[in-house]
């Protein structure tokens, strides 16, 4: 229990070790601590950007998604429409052509018709000179009746 | 102690185990418990008991003191100097994660407690908790067990291997803690240190040596609360450790008893020498910053 050299002793002891442990011991553990939080800290923010990145593709995906439907929807609108302008022109130029079809028939109908008349006219005229001839009992000067025949068959 | 016993009373071997393994400087004249007389010009020897170490005077070493800080000391430095030399930002295992855990502990109570600009006051703060931690430790080895195996070993007589036990270590610690409080208190403040003792609490010049007497004897106050804090506690730990194992040299039915004891207080005495060291090292940390601020 007495105050000696050992105090002193101490002393120096205890300035050793304070200026060992603040030269070799401190920085080094302090400077791997500091680094190790810095590198945690960036893992941290990495999942943090990761997470959000993933959130922004979600995000556009359903975007494009919807895009893509929409377009689909379009397309299929457009096609429709196409389809039904497509029938409607077919039955236009269906509706045409029998027009066609139907005129020129007619037109030959007419024209059958017109040419049966001239036939028949033909025939009436060629009749009638017949028959008057015959009723006349003397052969009529075709070229003199004619004239009038093919009148009489004209107003047929 | 059980061998020891019939040998020694009680009060003897308190005493035997209170004392230190001094080597010193006998005066002159003094009669050494052989009978002999020191020669002239005195004689360097190690003491034969209390009497002698304390005839020794200052000039004197407690070698086992010595032998016990120097080499905790030196533990502390092997032990965190490896940790320093693996540490590394990856992955931290086993002796690194708990070296790293005290770091960061001393460290966030450094940055509590002391606001200024200083790197000596973290590694201070280390330094005082490991060290003063592990010389707090040895109370917890059984008493007798080393003195006694060094008794029969015939190395020496007188060993105490506490050194918080030691009003010298822990007074030296707190000396050395003391000296630095002045240091930075002029490097800081300058005169303003001058005016900080000699025109407190009364400012006025009239009062200059009151303030002067009352602000010393507060200074000096500081290293020796600090000091002999930890040396009562730990001395008082250390007496109950020993008043325990006398117990059992009390006789056969005392065996029991004194050994729930034992684990009791060896259990209690966990708290204790943690704390003990924890406050050391605050208090070095408050003293330190109060020693940076200007009022």
């Amino acid at each position: 229990m007495n105050l000696n050299l050992t105090l002193i002793g101490q002393m120096l002891a205890f300035i050793g070790f304070v200026v060992f442990c603040m030269k070799y011991v401190w920085p080094p553990i302090l400077a791997a601590m500091a680094e190790r939080e810095t590198k945690i800290a960036d893992g941290l923010a990495a999942a943090d950007r990761a997470s959000h990145d993933l959130e922004l593709a979600q995000e556009k995906a359903v975007e494009r998604l919807k895009e893509a439907k929409e377009e689909a929807a379009g397309i299929i609108d457009s096609a429709n429409k196409r389809a039904g302008q497509l029938v409607d022109e077919a039955k236009e130029a269906a509706v045409t052509e029998a027009d066609r079809v139907k005129a020129a028939a007619q037109a030959e109908i007419e024209q059958e018709a017109n040419r049966a008349k001239e036939h028949l006219r033909g025939q009436v005229a060629a009749l009638s000179l017949a028959g008057a001839e015959k009723v006349l009992g003397a052969a009529i000067d075709e070229n003199a009746h004619k004239e009038l025949v093919d009148k009489l068959a004209s107003e047929l | 102690m059980a061998a020891e016993g019939e040998a020694q009373t009680v009060s003897e071997y308190i005493v035997h185990h209170l004392t230190n393994l001094t080597y010193g400087k006998l005066p002159e004249g003094f009669e050494r418990d052989d009978g002999s007389i020191v020669a002239e010009g005195g004689l360097w020897t190690t003491a034969h008991g209390g009497i002698e170490a304390s005839a020794m005077g200052f000039s004197a070493i407690h070698v086992d003191s010595m032998i016990w800080s120097i080499g905790l000391g030196i533990v502390f430095c092997w032990l965190f100097r490896s940790v320093a030399k693996k540490a590394e930002a990856g992955v931290p295992s086993g002796m690194v994660n708990a070296a790293e855990m005290v770091v960061e502990f001393v460290d966030n109570t450094v940055k509590d407690t002391f606001h200024g600009q200083n790197k000596l006051v973290a590694p201070l703060a280390l330094t005082i908790f490991v060290w003063v931690f592990l010389m707090n430790l040895m109370d917890l080895i059984p008493v007798d067990l080393i003195p006694h195996a060094l008794m029969l070993l015939g190395v020496a007589d007188y060993h105490k291997i506490v050194p918080s036990t030691d009003p010298n270590i822990t007074m030296g610690m707190a000396v050395g803690v003391f000296f630095l409080m002045l240091y930075y208190s002029i490097k800081v403040k300058g005169f303003g240190f001058v005016k900080e003792l000699t025109l407190n609490p009364f400012n006025h010049w009239v009062f200059i040596p009151v303030n002067l007497f009352m602000e010393v004897v507060g200074l000096l106050a500081k290293p020796f609360s600090l000091g002999l804090r930890l040396f009562g506690n730990m001395y008082a730990g250390e007496m109950i450790f020993i008043l325990i194992a006398a117990l059992f040299g009390a006789g056969v039915a005392w065996i029991l008893p004194a050994g729930l004891l034992q684990v009791g207080w060896a259990i209690f005495h966990i708290l204790v020498i943690t704390l003990q060291a924890f406050i050391f090292m605050v208090l070095t940390i408050v003293y330190l910053s109060m020693a940076h601020e200007d009022h």
